[in-house]
């Protein structure tokens, strides 16, 4: 996936429901800001968004991520029956580890998928796709 | 040991693979009736009842089902978890058992799976476009991740970690393999080598098409009571020796450590109860959604080291004539998937201790395990299961 061709999948894509936990997370990905949540108590950051620290139970702050990780693993989807995602084929689907050692679920993007390694450093790339909800994309730091 | 000791005395199936004019009511019905006439009990002899609810467009839940078999249980447990349901639902009607809650406890299950919605589980998105997901999922359903692209991730951890290859997963397809060859049901029948699971189209990086486990329609019930009321019936008693399940995630992206399952707690305590060490078991029944996910219960069970267990399936243990021949009636990889697998293992390790193998049998057969997997190598179980009671 390129960059341009990446907004225009957006519509394809099922969006999430925000809920009360991941409201603001959402909405501030739409508005150009990587945020994740830290427990008040126990320092223990967490993603995804939850009404507690899954750690010591505690209340939670929301802090402002680097927008810099790593390639934890991934896979390179060859096949997808549904027609949203067929044309799309071949797309990299990875686990990021953010700097603040959190892992979430993403699209690696701008990038050759075979090209892909365990490790490698990527940055993130948020993309409005809808008034209430950002997309982060993650893809190499150019070396 | 005591007279309440929770015994399988009953197994049975539904008609599997490919079954166009059966729906999973069917299943239900067919299983649980073959699994009454397998150990001469009467259906009014079942006082409990346990159900996973299913990828079914009826409704499967235990209570709908208790209602539609028309089950007068004074025990119920509706726990599912996935394709691992069967392994927890042995876990708690053991305990029900032992616990006097009930006497005869009838597990069912029962899907179209194939014949209702194709070969798209794996390689389907879940949520489409132009909808908005609510839940965890929320947190995935956005990036067009597939089923088996979930399983990929673990593969490709693995193999960044350990070194594991392709051909070391491709081994543990192979060897599944030539067991459906000697089962006349299975789906895929036909001898398979490493090079045609290598050759095989690529799903999701690392994962070819044999990698994935087929799908089906299918189903199966299984009858467990106590020793003292198996001693009447039709059969000789399974032993249940050991039972434990855990959960460390649902969704994927959740996996706090990818090469590593629930299996790494549950097998060892089931192992524990049992007084059974891996080593002594004769043969393996694994959730065999993925290759992957075999390789990783087998290594969490503590068959093999941490990181070891593309080396361990190397070595031929698991194969026809080895020394713990996996999956001997074709697994999920070559028999039969229908969505959730896991009573399968249970029926075909019960089959196996009785001796009733046929081709497949293991010799000397004395003690085998069934570990099942649901969700994304999220809740696991581990049943070990005897000729002979514990001591």
């Amino acid at each position: 996936m390129t960059i341009e061709g990446l907004q225009e999948t957006l519509v394809l894509r099922a969006l999430p429901a925000p809920d009360n936990a991941s409201r603001h997370y959402w909405q501030s990905a739409a508005e150009g800001k990587l945020v994740v949540q830290r427990c008040t108590t126990c320092g223990e950051y967490q993603f995804y968004p939850r009404a507690l620290c899954v750690a010591c139970a505690g209340e939670t702050e929301w802090v402002e991520a680097s927008g810099r990780g790593t390639l934890h693993t991934f896979t390179v989807i060859r096949q997808n029956r549904s027609a949203a995602f067929a044309a799309l084929s071949p797309y990299a689907v990875g686990i990021v580890e953010l700097e603040e050692g959190v892992r979430m679920m993403s699209n690696i993007v701008d990038c050759d998928v075979d090209a892909l390694e365990v490790g490698m450093a990527l940055e993130v790339l948020l993309l409005k796709a809808a008034d209430d909800v950002g997309l982060p994309f993650w893809r190499p730091v150019a070396r | 040991m005591g007279s309440r000791d929770p015994v399988i005395v009953g197994i049975g199936w539904s008609d599997y693979p490919v079954t166009p004019q059966l729906d999973s009511m069917d299943h239900h019905a067919l299983a649980l009736r073959r699994a009454l006439a397998d150990c001469g009990l009467e259906k009014s002899d079942i006082d409990g009842y346990v159900c996973a609810s299913g990828f079914s467009q009826n409704v499967d839940d235990a209570p709908n089902m208790a209602e539609y078999l028309r089950i007068n249980h004074r025990w119920i447990d509706s726990t599912s978890v996935g394709g691992s349901s069967f392994e927890f639902h042995v876990q708690h009607a053991a305990a029900a058992i032992e616990e006097s809650l009930c006497d005869v406890v009838l597990v069912t299950y029962g899907s179209d799976l194939l014949s209702r919605a194709g070969r798209m589980l794996g390689t389907s998105t879940f949520s489409t476009g132009g909808t908005r997901v609510p839940g965890p999922a929320q947190y995935e359903n956005c990036w067009g991740n597939v089923l088996a692209g979930g399983y990929a991730l673990a593969a490709r951890r693995h193999m960044h970690e350990f070194g594991t290859t392709s051909a070391q997963l491709a081994e543990i397809a192979v060897g599944v393999r030539e067991f459906a060859g000697l089962n006349p049901h299975a789906q895929y029948r036909d001898p398979i080598t490493v090079d045609d699971v290598l050759g095989s189209r690529m799903i999701a990086d690392p994962l070819h098409k044999l990698d994935c486990c087929v799908i089906s329609d299918g189903g199966g019930a299984f009858i467990m009571t106590t020793k003292e009321r198996a001693r009447d019936l039709a059969k000789p008693p399974v032993y249940v020796l050991g039972a434990a399940g855990a959960q460390t995630h649902w969704t994927i992206s959740q996996m706090p450590d990818f090469t590593t399952t629930a299996a790494a707690q549950c097998g060892p305590e089931a192992f524990g109860l049992a007084g059974v060490r891996p080593e002594e078991v004769d043969t393996i029944q694994v959730y065999d959604s993925f290759t992957i996910t075999v390789l990783l219960l087998l290594e969490d069970m503590g068959f093999c080291k941490k990181g070891e267990g593309g080396a361990f399936v190397e070595t031929g243990v698991l194969r026809r004539g080895g020394r713990q021949p996996l999956n001997t009636d074709g697994g999920g990889l070559s028999a039969c998937h229908p969505g959730m697998r896991g009573i399968f293992l249970i029926n075909e390790a019960v089959r196996q201790l009785r001796g009733e193998g046929g081709e497949a049998q293991v010799p000397d057969c004395e003690v085998a395990v069934a570990c099942g997997s649901g969700g994304y190598l999220s809740c696991i179980a581990t049943v070990v299961l005897g000729k002979e009671g514990r001591s």
